[in-house]
């Protein structure tokens, strides 16, 4: 998942730290022979570093700005402060008003540029935080009066029938399903994945480390429709034998009952397909987090007389445990938003059938039922029902991810924050 | 470190062998080294089964020109013939709006992040939205949109509306490998730019951005990959049309993931089938590809680091 990996060869084509500052240092001299010189600036930058974004219309401003304040010349050549974080909005201000003012102000070079290309960042970082507290707030307040019609408990009740003059909808068996399945999910997909992110930091060969990483993150890749038609089609035909197994072994216990019929669109199946589906997430965080492992800890180890094994779960796995939990609880986010492979594998029980809290049998996740019912979207009252569903899903994988990234935050140092 | 103090061997004269292993700490080894390998394997064999169907099944109506140039118009599930020719530029036309949309948006929340926000409580609350953007689920992505594009302005479901779901979901994977990228940058570069007076902005944009430019690019390259295999937006915010329709703002547009979707209750019909696997192969190999030139720009632009 991280570009450089370790693995990546260190040359670069193109300009490169150290070519760029000598350069730079061959160009100081000649700015200093010819102050008046006035687009210096563009070739001291190595313009032709690379295929850089170029803001025209920024520069030609830039340019203009520069001309109108001929007397700040000066100071470029005694260098400007470079602009600091500290650049507050009220500093700017500030300086922006005692520029009219005096001739020779001293302020930074590129003030204009400065001030648009920063608002234009620190607005882009606003918008996106924005933009999450806009889901958030739409999907409340959608969901709010198809909530208040509900004539049944939402949280609790297992009916779903939304619309009419009598809407009757709760979420507590899609709940169950959703939770079941991508706990199920991570039970399979953890320790796999735990175990390929040892293979690929410890075991895999220096040459094959890098070719078997991206092999494992090509899983990743496979869109998530082809897992749900490989996953009904060819994938649960082999499950059979498990499940028939599973439930002869465990059928005492109404999770592992096995109701009547050759169904294998069951909510196990759609974990093992999950699983899978998440093992690339989890994998690839677990492996940046065990490749840090400080060297001195593993010699230590290897130097007491530990084996590989013991070196592991003596110095890798409690440096990366954290780690792995929260990539973990990543990877249960995914899980618990999954939407298609869940639709394509999971059946829909029949609407006379009783309830079945069985791993065994049918369901429906909040995904997959958003899902399958994009076609009933027509009135608002049953949108309204369907987007507080959303809202419910929402909320849950803000709660996991939330807690990901808190476990990451209070972690050992070094563990770094997951992406993806 | 309890297990090594206690099967602590007893000097037997050999000197090369310093690990002097018992048999029981030997055979947890073993067995440690089995279990992980065999998880390996074990890992592989999805991805090289999905694959092996999914091209062995779908390679063969790939090779015709057809399937390149042909939209589904007037093909009924029983018939044979027709391409996809709708659902790739449908794809490809919602995920390039999704690009222009996110990739400037997620550069410049990149840029604000590290070079003008780092460290600062707001950044943090910045950062913080992004890891929860990031586990938004596609289909909360899509109600959104849903509920602002269709419940609140009325309008009617198209293409682009599934571009601005794919935004959301765009967004922080672009933002993310960039800020990476931008934070491998050495400060001597922006050191050796300030002290030569250049303007703050003017080191962002041709010296930072440019010795960052091929993580950035890998970085897009993934997010694209990432949306193009979505289904759910494209089930609820776009009907799927067997017509070409190149135009994000009106009528109903195919795509390859709804194309798979369409025919996927129709396998017995061995011409429906063909168009299934055929489409799943061809959505595949635009992600794979993706994703390989990503990597393999990531490979030959990294940063050297000192």
């Amino acid at each position: 998942m991280s570009s450089p990996d370790g693995t990546a060869p260190p040359d670069r084509p193109d300009g490169t730290a150290a070519d760029r500052v000598a350069v730079a240092d061959q160009a100081d001299p000649a700015t200093q022979e010819t102050p008046a010189d006035e687009p210096r600036i563009e070739d001291l930058v190595h313009s032709d570093a690379g295929p850089a974004l170029r803001f025209d219309g920024l520069a030609e401003e830039h340019a203009e700005h520069e001309a109108v304040q001929q007397p700040a010349e000066v100071m470029t050549e005694s260098g400007p402060e470079p602009a600091t974080t500290a650049d507050t909005a009220a500093g700017t201000t500030a300086r922006a008003a005692t520029e009219g003012d005096k001739e020779l102000d001293l302020g930074p070079v590129g003030h204009l540029g400065d001030r648009l290309f920063g608002g234009l960042a620190r607005g882009s970082g606003g918008l996106v935080v924005l933009i999450v507290a806009f889901v958030g707030i739409f999907l409340l307040a959608l969901a709010i009066p198809a909530l208040a019609d509900d004539k049944s408990n939402f949280l609790f009740s297992r009916i779903w029938e939304p619309g009419g003059d009598e809407p009757r909808f709760g979420i507590a068996a899609l709940f169950y399903t959703t939770v079941i399945s991508s706990i199920i999910a991570m039970i399979i997909a953890v320790p796999i994945a735990i175990g390929v992110a040892l293979f690929v930091t410890y075991y895999a060969p220096k040459r094959l480390a890098a070719p078997v990483a991206h092999a494992v993150d090509l899983l990743a890749a496979v869109p998530s429709i082809i897992y749900g038609l490989w996953g009904i089609l060819f994938f649960a035909p082999i499950l059979r034998p498990v499940i028939d197994g599973l439930s002869t072994a465990l059928g005492w216990i109404p999770l592992f009952e096995k109701p009547p019929g050759d169904n294998v669109g069951v909510v196990f199946t759609a974990s093992v397909v999950l699983a899978i589906m998440v093992l690339p997430v989890v994998t690839a965080i677990s492996r940046e987090i065990f490749a840090q492992t400080p060297i001195s800890h593993r010699e230590g180890a290897l130097a007491l007389g530990a084996t590989r094994w013991e070196m592991i779960r003596l110095a890798v796995l409690p440096y990366g445990r954290s780690g792995v939990v929260s990539a973990s609880m990543l990877g249960l986010g995914r899980a618990l938003g999954e939407t298609v492979a869940v639709l394509i594998i999971l059946s829909v029980p029949n609407g006379t059938d009783p309830w079945n809290s069985s791993i065994f049998a049918g369901g429906e996740t909040f995904a997959s039922k958003i899902a399958n019912n994009a076609a009933e979207f027509d009135s608002p009252e049953k949108t309204g029902a369907y987007i507080a569903a959303g809202l419910v899903l929402f909320v849950v994988t803000f709660v996991v991810n939330s807690a990901a990234r808190i476990i990451v935050d209070r972690s050992t140092p070094g563990a770094k924050r997951g992406r993806r | 470190m309890s297990a090594v103090a206690e099967n602590q061997p007893a000097y037997d004269g050999k000197v090369l062998d310093l690990t002097g292993k018992s048999g029981a700490r030997a055979f947890k080894n073993t067995l440690a080294t089995v279990l992980i390998v065999l998880a390996f394997v074990l890992a592989m064999i999805p991805l090289l089964w999905i694959l092996f169907t999914v091209v062995s099944k779908g390679y063969h109506l790939l090779l015709s020109a057809d399937w390149w140039s042909q939209s589904q118009r007037g093909i009924t599930v029983r018939r044979a013939g027709g391409g996809a020719y709708h659902a790739i530029m449908g794809t490809l036309i919602m995920a390039l709006i999704t690009a222009v949309i996110a990739v400037p948006i997620a550069i410049l929340g990149a840029i604000y992040l590290v070079e003008y926000g780092r460290g600062t409580r707001i950044a943090r609350i910045v950062s913080f939205t992004i890891d929860i953007l990031t586990g938004v689920p596609s289909i909360v992505a899509a109600l959104f949109v849903y509920a602002v594009w269709i419940t609140v302005f009325g309008f009617n479901r198209v293409g682009f509306a599934v571009s601005l779901s794919l935004v959301l979901l765009m967004l922080p994977v672009v933002l993310r490998s960039t800020e990476e990228m931008l934070k491998l940058v050495p400060d001597e570069l922006r050191e050796a730019s300030y002290a030569l007076g250049v303007p703050k902005w003017k080191t962002i944009l041709k010296v930072v951005v440019p010795t960052a430019f091929g993580g950035i690019v890998t970085g897009v390259m993934l997010g694209l990959a990432r949306v193009m295999g979505e289904t759910a937006p494209l089930l609820i915010l776009v009907g799927y049309s067997k017509n070409i329709n190149l135009n994000p703002f009106n009528g109903f547009m195919g795509a390859l993931p709804t194309m798979i979707n369409q025919d996927r209750t129709e396998l017995a019909l061995p011409n429906a089938a063909d168009r299934v696997w055929a489409a799943a192969l061809t959505l595949i190999l635009l992600v794979l590809v993706l994703n390989l030139l990503a990597r393999l720009i990531a490979r030959f632009s990294a940063i050297k680091s000192k």
